[in-house]
């Protein structure tokens, strides 16, 4: 009997998102529990007292993993079924060195968004810089950076496909213009639309009505970030 | 500057700069492995063609370069010879994937947490700034003291009877815990507070990896003079890789 699985999450959470993504590929069923982040639950603290933060993966009694693409790798190897990792060593460095540039990204993209004047400005146009670098790795002619289906990277990068969207409706802030990347944007379409991504897509009105409540937040962590600068 | 081959590894170059931890990590990896590769320390003031040609994105070391092709990311680097050298020397990662993710987990707390705030130690612009950083660097290793007595499970090291990925990642900095002793009067790991990690460092600094791969700690206290001479204009980020 398989030991039973729980991912600790909370409604619109691109971070989330990604781990449903991964489980649903490698077939695994487990269970949502929503968190409540102005609220956070005993068991969140309990499993992730460092972070704070969902995603956390429970598998069994093991203890919790954290941070997302750490819970994909893990998923990906604890579990048999597809791999999302290439399976050459020469291309899963190339997925875990795009990963990580997207993850140094998230700084940009927050000060993009959320601040205004020149150093929301600069930031813009090095966000879209590094969406133009991102573009230039789907491989010719293929759907997904993982060729044909949904790969590690497709994941990781994953979360733009559908809030980039949602930011630009709360923020008044467009990132991603078709006219500049039309690779990424043909990209991100086909992500939406892929069957496994669509069962764990949360509604994108939803998911802004959920993510404006937080503008606050995101404006005053936007500020501390360019602060540091 | 040729090391020693011991192993046959195609062919195998690193751009890299003696004191990052990024660096030194990645060469440990290698001493791990037992593979040759030609060394190339890099000016991150003047950077030469080669970096930028082999990192465009980052323009930062270490850069392995194998076979011709570059691979960038001192993590992704590490995990690269672990897999491709996976049947020659001890793994660097562990077998067991949740020991693995353990394992990745730490070593990104190390580098988000521990690391800037022990940097921003050796930029604080006032006392009161420092005070803080130190405080951010305490309450790191707090934690990782923390880790060190699960991971281990009572054996010498984060990875069990020998070092492995997250010894690397975290023995890579002790080099600039001297330095800060040395430098500002700051100790990192104190025994009284931190008695696993003070007895792990000792261990780790006998083994053959730390011996062939660290520095002098007085090579990091010299670029750092170096580096506050320069220092404008320069960000924190941009200091060690």
């Amino acid at each position: 009997m398989a030991e039973p699985v729980k991912l600790i999450g909370c409604f619109g959470s691109p971070f989330v998102h990604r781990v449903e993504v991964a489980l649903r590929l490698k077939g695994v069923p487990y269970e949502l529990i929503e968190e409540d982040l102005n609220n956070k639950s005993d068991l969140l603290l309990k499993h992730n007292p460092f972070h704070q933060k969902v995603p956390v993966l429970l598998h069994g009694d093991r203890p919790a993993v954290c941070e997302s693409l750490i819970i994909i790798e893990y998923i990906d190897e604890a579990f048999s079924g597809p791999s999302l990792l290439p399976s050459d060593p020469y291309e899963r460095a190339m997925a875990r060195f795009w990963a990580a540039f997207m993850y140094k990204c998230k700084d940009s993209m927050w000060i993009a968004l959320w601040t205004d004047g020149e150093v929301q400005a600069a930031s813009a146009r090095e966000m879209k810089a590094s969406l133009t670098l991102i573009e230039r790795q789907l491989p010719e002619g293929k759907k997904f950076f993982g060729g044909d289906t949904i790969g590690f990277l497709d994941i990781a990068v994953g979360g733009i496909a559908h809030w980039m969207g949602v930011f630009k409706e709360i923020a008044g802030v467009h990132l991603l213009i078709e006219e500049e990347h039309p690779a990424l944007c043909r990209w991100a379409r086909e992500y939406i639309l892929d069957e496994t991504v669509g069962q764990c897509l949360p509604d994108r009105d939803r998911v802004v009505a959920a993510l404006t409540r937080r503008k606050e937040l995101y404006v005053s962590i936007a500020k501390a970030m360019a602060a540091q600068k | 500057m040729e090391n020693k081959t011991m192993a046959r590894a195609g062919s195998l170059k690193l751009l890299g700069l003696t004191v990052s931890p990024f660096v030194v990590r990645v060469r440990m990896a290698l001493q791990l492995k037992g593979l040759g590769y030609e060394y190339i320390e890099q000016d991150l003031f003047i950077k030469g063609d080669l970096l930028l040609m082999s990192n465009p994105v980052h323009k930062k070391v270490p850069v392995l370069i194998h076979d011709g092709k570059p691979i960038c990311e001192s993590l992704a680097i590490m995990q690269y010879i672990d897999e491709v050298w996976a049947a020659t020397g001890p793994s660097i990662l562990p077998a067991d994937p949740y020991e693995r993710a353990d394992a990745r987990f730490w070593a990104a707390y190390a580098d988000s947490k521990l690391l800037p705030a022990w940097v921003g130690i050796m930029w604080a612009a006032t006392e009161e700034e420092r005070v803080e950083k130190v405080e951010d660097t305490l309450k790191a290793i707090g934690h990782l003291e923390e880790a060190f007595g699960k991971c281990s499970n009572g054996k010498p090291f984060f990875a069990g009877d020998s070092v492995g990925y997250l010894d690397l990642v975290l023995g890579s900095q002790l080099l600039w815990f001297e330095a800060l002793q040395k430098m500002f009067g700051v100790v990192v790991i104190e025994e009284g507070k931190a008695p696993l990690l003070a007895a792990w460092v000792k261990r780790f600094g006998e083994t053959d990896t730390a011996k062939e791969v660290v520095p002098d700690v007085d090579t990091a206290v010299e670029y750092l003079k170096k580096l506050q001479s320069h220092r404008a204009g320069a960000t924190v980020a941009q200091l060690l890789s």
